[in-house]
């Protein structure tokens, strides 16, 4: 079964803006997948679109089976995990235990419980250590981690993050890379940082004038530097793509 | 005040004090400041006697007086308005170091110096020993409507981060020569508020849609439940009870 | 303005805390109205808005300086009822965690700063905005409401300290010492809000809740039962604000003039007390309110206690009902309007 299937989305705003003309896309169990798209392409809109925040105007969005509708929505916010770009907006408890026990919490679980969904999620992304801090005495890239154990804490299906890579220092950029690597869910990183996909996800889609314009190796679909330039998408200075590894 | 200003208020410590659950404290204290203001004025030795009650707190959580003098500068306005009382006061006049004084304007400037610090003294030495989400804790289980104490829990946890944008946007304006000095500077003043309204309501729009992604529906899961045992009650009421019997005794 | 404890005696601290309870909760339920499941989260950063605006000092005559309060900005802001919670949990933070303000006065401080300037703030400003449509009128609304809401809480606090204050003076003397600080703060006050409300109505208009009949109607287009992020879809809830206000502040009023009076005639104040020990009530009472037939409310003029201070309390009432009625009539044309654009 794949982990998220969305086909021919559309949705447009009340005020008329359209935002998402007919998106197609499956992501198979266990895949790290980007999307990748110039600010404006509708990224933002179609998560919003992944956990019914907005309600799709037509199409679907299926979550490992689960068609999103208005009765499924709360077993669909357990089975997506939003991370949201900035922190301070996920993190919203006086301390980590408390923020991380959130989602589980509305879920239903108490106790021992619930105490074995924190110090579990915690510890995925390193963090045991803050559990009773309070999140804002915490460096950015460690509440950004933190950020990713409130969602891990509900054993979701899919992990989808806006953004991951911004604001971080090289080596918190690193740390987050290593969490990712060693989680074993279907991840969606909605990007614009070109190389932080090439290092995380094998496969990558291009989301441009809403809708899907590529989709495809991330290797493949980086080296194509006139589809990236269709797209405003651009490399960094002086980054090539490496030559592609032996086959094996 | 400064931004960094609430880190300080709680004392981190293991006081006997420390450990009481946060609703034993919180209605000790209330009931502490209710009998100190139903305290007749001229019973000096009553106030003594609540003085030194406070400060037997103090010792047994191990806040050192420093701290509590520190944080007394937030009654300092009243303290002023208490020393005119006495100059502008009505009634039968005294005469103290030359100066023409009324006297029960001297005793209603006692009144509000006394009650006022007793009051001021106890709440710091509470914030000195809760943590600010623990008060709130005891206050969801003193029935404080929990809309309200959630309101207070997001307020104190984005209080840091508005302040902090509210410091970004002053660096801003002064590192381009701006100056509040007169009233010809309030509108950019005025500006900054409405940025900073529009950044506070638009990050309070993401925070609930970061809550309803996490399964949020309307009512906050009860987290940290706080239970007080009937000795726990006995001792944090030993405060409002003492001052209680010292009322008593002074009447 | 923060009222530390002692400075009013118990009677009033105690009915006034009564009074800030029963506020609280007509509006825990009218935010409800204003805000649905995001009133948590909202109002908990418009608070932490306020504490920090309270923050910014601006000079006023001569060396002195004053703050915000932020009631009228708040109900502009965000409505009232919200308003009224902001203000009432900026209080009670600021009371219990800092120590600003008496536990004991928490209640009067509530009512002072949180429900009458915004009581206040919000009738002035609906009733400005009947008269002087569009942006502009919304602006000097803005500057109206939250420069007269300045004083009337400057006379709220005159009118506590008139029946139960604890200091000998001249009640006249306060109320033109309070009136004429205020009344400049008010100014300050007055402008920061109107630009504040300015500079959000020129980017986001859509959040400044006092304004959303402004709104093109054109948001109401959107297929039914969407929820979105874009704040434009809301509903327009402008049109019935003040009513339930009025009802509660006429209730409270109430519950003020009882209480006041059951502990003003069951024990005279301190200051009384004092005088009879000293035996210079005949002098205090020459020089107390002897303007006024309500006295120090013991028995001057032959008026008893409780009829005194349910008098005192009735002025308040009769005050805060009018601006509330006057908001109220002239509030329901737009909204009226409202439902004919819908339809």
């Amino acid at each position: 079964m794949n982990s998220l299937e969305v086909s021919r989305l559309a949705y447009a705003y009340p005020d008329g803006t359209q935002a998402l003309f007919g998106v197609d896309l499956t992501i198979g169990r266990g895949e790290r997948v980007a999307l990748l798209g110039p600010n404006g392409a509708g990224k933002t809109t179609l998560v919003m679109h992944l956990n019914g925040i907005l309600t799709a105007g037509h199409g679907t969005v299926t979550v490992a089976g689960t068609p999103v509708r208005k009765d499924t929505l709360k077993e669909v916010r357990r089975r997506v995990g939003l991370v949201f770009q900035d922190p301070d907006d996920q993190l919203f408890m006086p301390t980590v235990r408390d923020d991380v026990a959130f989602g589980p919490a509305n879920m239903g679980l108490t106790g021992e419980e619930l105490e074995r969904a924190v110090k579990g999620a915690l510890e995925r992304v390193g963090m045991l250590e803050a559990i009773d801090r309070p999140p804002h005495h915490l460096s950015f890239g460690q509440r950004r981690r933190v950020a990713v154990a409130t969602v891990l804490a509900m054993e979701p299906e899919i992990l989808v993050l806006d953004e991951p890579s911004s604001n971080l220092d090289p080596a918190a950029r690193r740390e987050l890379a290593e969490v990712l690597r060693s989680l074993d869910v279907t991840v969606l990183m909605v990007t614009h940082d070109l190389p932080y996909a090439l290092e995380l996800c094998e496969r990558s889609l291009i989301l441009s004038d809403g809708v899907i314009a590529a989709d495809g190796p991330t290797r493949e679909l980086l080296a194509d530097t006139g589809l990236l330039a269709a797209h405003r998408l651009e490399l960094p200075y002086g980054f090539a793509i490496p030559a592609p590894a032996e086959p094996a | 005040m400064g931004a960094g200003h609430h880190h300080q208020l709680y004392l981190p410590g293991a006081s006997a004090v420390h450990r009481l659950p946060p609703q034993c404290k919180l209605l000790a204290a209330f009931a502490f400041a209710v009998v100190v203001v139903a305290t007749p004025r001229e019973r000096f030795w009553a106030f003594a006697a609540y003085a030194l009650l406070l400060a037997a707190v103090a010792w047994a959580a191990r806040v050192p007086p420093g701290h509590v003098l520190r944080r007394m500068a937030i009654e300092l306005p009243f303290v002023l308005f208490a020393f005119l009382i006495p100059v502008i006061g009505l009634g039968e006049r005294t005469t103290v170091l030359g100066l023409s004084l009324s006297v029960p304007g001297l005793w209603a400037a006692w009144n509000i110096l006394a009650k006022a610090t007793l009051g001021v003294v106890a709440s710091i030495l509470l914030a000195a020993t809760t943590e600010p989400r623990v008060i709130l804790l005891g206050a969801q289980r003193l029935r404080v409507p929990s809309l309200l104490v959630q309101i207070a829990m997001f307020m104190l946890r984005y209080l840091d981060v508005i302040l902090d944008e509210m410091r970004r946007m002053r660096v801003a304006r002064e590192s381009r020569g701006f100056e509040a000095r007169d009233v010809r500077q309030i509108p950019a003043v005025a500006r900054s508020a409405g940025a900073l309204f529009i950044r506070s309501y638009e990050r309070g729009e993401r925070v609930h849609l970061a809550m309803l992604s996490r399964g949020y529906s309307g009512r906050m899961p009860m987290l940290g439940e706080v239970s007080a045992s009937a000795a726990q009650w006995g001792v944090a009421l030993l405060l409002p009870v003492s001052a209680l019997a010292v009322l008593g005794l002074s009447l | 303005m923060h009222v530390p404890d002692g400075f009013f005696n118990a009677a009033v601290s105690v009915s006034a805390g009564a009074v800030a309870a029963a506020g609280v909760a007509v509006c825990l339920r009218g935010a409800r109205r204003e805000l649905d499941d995001r009133t948590a989260p909202m109002a908990g950063l418009v608070a932490a808005f306020i504490f920090a605006v309270q923050m910014l000092n601006f000079p006023v005559a001569a060396g002195t300086s004053g703050h915000l309060l932020g009631g009228a900005l708040a109900a502009i802001l965000v409505g009232p009822y919200t308003g009224v919670l902001c203000m009432a949990v900026v209080l009670l933070v600021q009371g219990v965690f800092f120590a600003d303000g008496g536990l004991t006065a928490l209640g009067i401080n509530i009512t002072i700063m949180g429900i009458v300037t915004v009581l206040v703030g919000w009738g002035v400003f609906r009733l400005v905005t009947q008269l002087v449509r569009g942006k502009g009128g919304v602006t000097i609304a803005a500057f109206l409401a939250s420069l007269i809401s300045v004083p009337a809480a400057a006379l709220a606090f005159t009118l506590l300290f008139w029946i139960g204050g604890t200091a000998p003076i001249e009640v006249s003397a306060v109320a033109a010492a309070m009136g004429g600080v205020h009344v400049l703060i008010g100014i300050g006050e007055g402008l920061i809000t109107a630009f504040t409300v300015g500079a959000v109505l020129a980017v986001r208009p859509d959040l400044v809740y006092g304004a959303r009949g402004l709104a093109s109607p054109l948001v109401l287009r959107g297929p039914d039962g969407v929820t979105t992020v874009e704040p434009a879809a809301r509903p327009a809830t402008a049109g019935h604000g003040v009513r339930p206000f009025l009802l509660g502040g006429v209730g409270l009023t109430l519950l003020l003039a009882g209480v006041v009076s059951f502990f003003a005639s069951s024990s005279p104040d301190g200051l009384e007390a004092v005088a009879e020990n000293k035996g210079f009530l005949d002098q205090a009472t020459d020089h107390l309110m002897s303007w006024s037939p309500l006295g120090d409310y013991g028995e001057v003029g032959g008026i008893p206690v409780g009829v005194a201070g349910v008098v005192g309390v009735g002025i308040v009432l009769l005050v805060a009902g009018a601006v509330a009625y006057a908001a109220r009539t002239r509030g329901h044309a737009p909204a009226a309007g409202d439902d004919q654009v819908k339809v």
